[in-house]
C-alpha cells in the first residue's frame, strides 16, 4: 500500500517535472496537471494512510478513525489547482493566438527589440 | 475580539464582484465604486495601526472556532503595518491608473483590484499557513488577470511565463505543507511554533524539509537569486500601474519569510536554528549583486527598474536573513522604503513612456514635460539607489548598521555599498539619456509649405491628476525620511513583537506556554 502511494507520487512528479521542462505550452499544462495530482495524493497521505475507516470519531471514542484534515485541505487544493488549470488553460490559448507559437521562453531578441531599432 | 480585523478581507471580497457583475458596464460608477472601497480600506487599516499600537496580539476567531481547530485571523504591529502599506499603496496606483486610462483598455480592472487587494490583506492577516496558501491562490489569480490586463503580443507571453512560474511554486507550497502536516499534525503558525521546538533533533529531518521547502516558495515571491528569473519578464511588460502594484507582491512573500521562519522555525528552535539564514544569506547577497548587474545592463527604462526591484528585494533579505531585532527593524523599514520607491519609479516611468512612445533608452524622440519628469524620476532614482537625502539611504544605513556582526559585515557591506554605487551609475545614465540628452535633439524645422501634422496623441501635457498619485509617492519616501525616527520606533516594536514567540503563542491558543 505504501509502496504504491510512494511510487505513484513520484512517477506522477518525475513525468510533470519533466514535462514542465519542455517549454511548450501543452506539455506545461499537462506536468502541471500532474503535478497537481501528485501533490493531492501526497496530501491525502499525509494524514497516515488509512484503509476502511471514517474521517470522524466513533460514538464511543474507541474505534480507530482516519484523520479528516487532510481531506478538507486536498478537496481545497483540487478546487483551486482546477481553478489555476482551467486559467493556465485560457492564458496559453491566448498567448498562442497572439504570438502564433506556443513557445514559453521569450526571445532575447523580442524583448530588445525596441533598443535595437 | 474585534470584528474589524476581517474587514480588509471582507471589504474587497464583496466590493469585487459587486463591480465585476453590477458595474461592468459602467467605467466611471467601476471607478467611484473601487477608489471609495480603496479610501475605506486605507481608514480602517489605519483604525487597525491604533489598534495594533498598544502592543497585544489580537485575534479574530473565525466562527468563533478555537485556535488550532479553526482558522484565525491574528492583527499584530506587523500585519497592521502590512495592511497599511497595501492600502496607501493601492490608492495611488488605483488614482494612477484611473488618471491615465489604464483601467479603461481592458476588461474588470477594478475588479480584478479589489481582488488582489483581498488576497493581500488576507496573506497579511491570516495565522493559518494553509489559509495563506489560499490566499496567496486569490492574489496571485487577480494578478494574472492584471498582468494581461489590455493584452498585446509580448504581455501575454510575459504573462504565460509569469502564471506557469506561479503555479509550480503553488504546487510546491502545498507539497511543503503537506510535509509539514505530516511531522507536526497543525498548519496553525502558532501551533507550529508550540510544537516544532519540542520535537526531538534526530526526527527533524521532514520539519526541516517543509522549512526549507516553504522558505524556497517565499523565495519565489520575494525573487530571490535562483528564483527571481519571473521578474523582470514580468514587471517590465505589465501595465505599468499594475507593475507598481507588484511591488507589494515580493513584499508578500518578505512578510511571510519573516512571519513564518521567525515564529515558526525561530532562532533558538534546535529543528531548524540557523538553517534557514545560512541559505538566505548568501542568496540575497547574490541578488543584490545580480539586480545591480541588470540596472547597469538594461537597454530599456521598465526592465531597468524592474531590476532595481531585484536588488532592492536582495537588499531587503540581507537584512531579514540575519533573524535578529535590529537586523528586523532595519528590514521593516526598508521593506516600506522600496515598496514606495519602486511604485514611485514604475508610475513615473508609466508617464514618460506613454509620452515617447517606448521605453528604450535612446535619447530620441524628446521627452515631454521635460523638467517636471526629470525631477520626480530623479527623487525616485535616489531613493531607490539610497543616496541622501531621501529614505533609501536611511533604510540602507540601518541595514549596513545592523549587520556589524563579523560573520556577516564584510560580505553585507560590500555587496550593498558596491551594488549602491551601480545603480547609481545605471539610473545615471538611464536619467540622463531620457532628459538630458532628449533636450539635445534640435526640432525639425517647421516648412511653411507643408502642412503641419497633428501632434501625436502621446505628446499631450500630464495633467494635473496624472501627477499627483506619483507625488504622493514621492512624498512619501521624504516623509519615511523626515519621521525616521518615530517610524524606527515603531518598527523596533514591531520586531520585539514579532520575537516575542511565547506571547504570540498563548495569545492565539490561549493559556500559558
Amino acid at each position: 500500500m505504501e509502496l504504491i502511494v510512494a511510487s505513484a507520487i513520484g512517477t506522477m512528479t518525475a513525468g510533470g517535472v519533466y514535462l514542465i521542462l519542455r517549454l511548450r505550452t501543452f506539455p506545461v499544462i499537462l506536468g502541471l496537471a500532474l503535478l497537481s495530482y501528485a501533490v493531492n495524493v501526497f496530501l491525502f497521505s499525509s494524514g497516515r494512510l488509512a484503509i476502511d475507516m471514517s474521517p470522524i470519531l466513533s460514538r464511543y471514542g474507541d474505534g480507530t478513525y482516519t484523520d479528516p484534515l487532510p481531506q478538507a485541505l486536498v478537496l481545497t487544493a483540487i478546487v483551486i489547482s482546477f481553478g489555476m488549470t482551467a486559467v493556465l488553460v485560457m492564458i496559453s490559448l491566448g498567448a498562442f493566438l497572439e504570438a502564433d507559437s506556443d513557445r514559453i521562453d521569450i526571445d532575447q531578441t523580442d524583448f530588445d527589440k525596441d533598443a535595437d531599432q | 475580539m474585534s470584528h474589524w480585523i476581517i474587514v480588509p478581507i471582507v471589504l474587497p471580497a464583496m466590493l469585487a464582484p459587486l463591480i465585476g457583475f453590477v458595474m461592468r458596464h459602467d467605467i466611471v460608477l467601476a471607478r467611484v465604486a473601487s477608489v471609495v472601497g480603496t479610501a475605506l480600506l486605507l481608514a480602517v487599516s489605519v483604525g487597525l495601526v491604533i489598534l495594533a499600537a498598544d502592543g497585544d496580539t489580537h485575534i479574530y476567531r473565525l466562527g468563533d472556532w478555537p485556535a488550532p481547530f479553526g482558522i484565525v485571523l491574528v492583527l499584530d504591529r506587523l500585519s497592521a503595518l502590512m495592511v497599511l502599506l497595501t492600502a496607501s499603496l493601492a490608492l495611488m496606483v488605483l488614482m494612477h491608473s484611473i488618471a491615465t486610462g489604464w483601467d479603461d483598455r481592458g476588461k474588470h480592472f477594478h475588479a480584478l483590484f479589489q481582488f488582489q487587494l483581498m488576497g493581500i490583506c488576507g496573506a497579511f492577516l491570516t495565522g493559518d499557513i494553509f489559509n495563506l496558501f489560499v490566499f496567496f491562490e486569490v492574489l496571485l489569480i487577480a494578478s494574472y488577470g492584471l498582468m494581461i490586463h489590455s493584452g498585446g503580443r509580448d504581455r501575454m507571453r510575459a504573462g504565460l511565463q509569469y502564471v506557469v512560474m506561479n503555479l509550480a511554486g503553488s504546487t510546491l507550497f502545498l507539497f511543503a505543507l503537506g510535509t509539514l502536516y505530516a511531522s507536526t499534525g497543525t498548519l496553525n503558525i502558532a501551533d507550529l511554533a508550540a510544537k516544532v521546538p519540542e520535537l526531538p533533533a534526530d526526527e527533524a529531518a521532514l520539519v526541516r524539509v517543509a522549512a526549507m521547502l516553504l522558505m524556497i516558495v517565499f523565495a519565489v515571491k520575494a525573487a530571490l537569486f535562483p528564483v527571481q528569473f519571473w521578474l523582470p519578464a514580468t514587471y517590465s511588460n505589465a501595465p505599468a500601474p499594475v507593475a507598481a502594484l507588484f511591488a507589494i507582491m515580493t513584499k508578500v512573500g518578505a512578510y511571510a519569510l519573516l512571519r513564518v521562519h521567525t515564529v515558526a522555525f525561530g532562532p533558538g528552535v534546535p529543528a531548524t536554528d540557523g538553517l534557514i539564514g545560512a541559505w538566505l544569506f548568501p542568496a540575497a547577497i547574490v541578488t543584490i549583486a545580480l539586480g545591480a548587474v541588470g540596472v547597469l545592463g538594461a537597454r530599456r527604462l521598465m526592465p531597468l527598474i524592474s531590476f532595481s526591484a531585484i536588488g532592492s528585494m536582495g537588499t531587503l533579505l540581507v537584512a531579514v536573513a540575519a533573524f535578529s531585532t535590529s537586523a528586523t527593524t532595519a528590514a521593516l523599514y526598508y521593506m516600506v522604503h522600496s515598496t514606495f520607491a519602486a511604485a514611485c519609479l514604475f508610475l513615473i516611468a508609466d508617464l514618460v513612456v506613454a509620452r515617447r512612445g517606448g521605453d528604450s533608452l535612446s535619447p530620441a524622440p524628446a521627452t515631454v514635460h521635460n523638467g517636471l519628469f526629470a525631477a520626480i524620476f530623479f527623487a525616485a532614482a535616489i531613493g531607490m539607489a539610497g543616496m541622501p537625502p531621501l529614505s533609501g539611504f536611511l533604510g540602507k544605513l540601518l541595514v549596513l548598521d545592523a549587520m556589524r556582526q563579523p560573520d556577516f559585515m564584510v560580505w553585507t557591506w560590500t555587496a550593498i555599498l558596491a551594488g549602491s554605487l551601480m545603480t547609481v551609475v545605471g539610473f545615471a545614465r538611464a536619467g540622463s539619456a531620457l532628459f538630458w540628452k532628449s533636450t539635445s535633439i534640435a526640432e525639425p524645422v517647421p516648412d511653411p509649405q507643408v502642412e503641419t501634422l497633428p501632434e501625436p496623441p502621446y505628446a499631450s501635457v500630464a495633467k494635473p491628476s496624472e501627477i499627483v498619485p506619483v507625488m504622493f509617492a514621492t512624498a512619501a519616501l521624504a516623509g519615511l525620511a523626515i519621521f525616521a525616527g518615530p517610524v524606527t520606533e515603531y518598527l523596533e516594536q514591531t520586531s520585539l513583537q514579532l520575537f516575542d514567540r511565547a506571547a504570540y503563542i498563548s495569545a492565539v491558543l490561549g493559556g500559558e506556554f
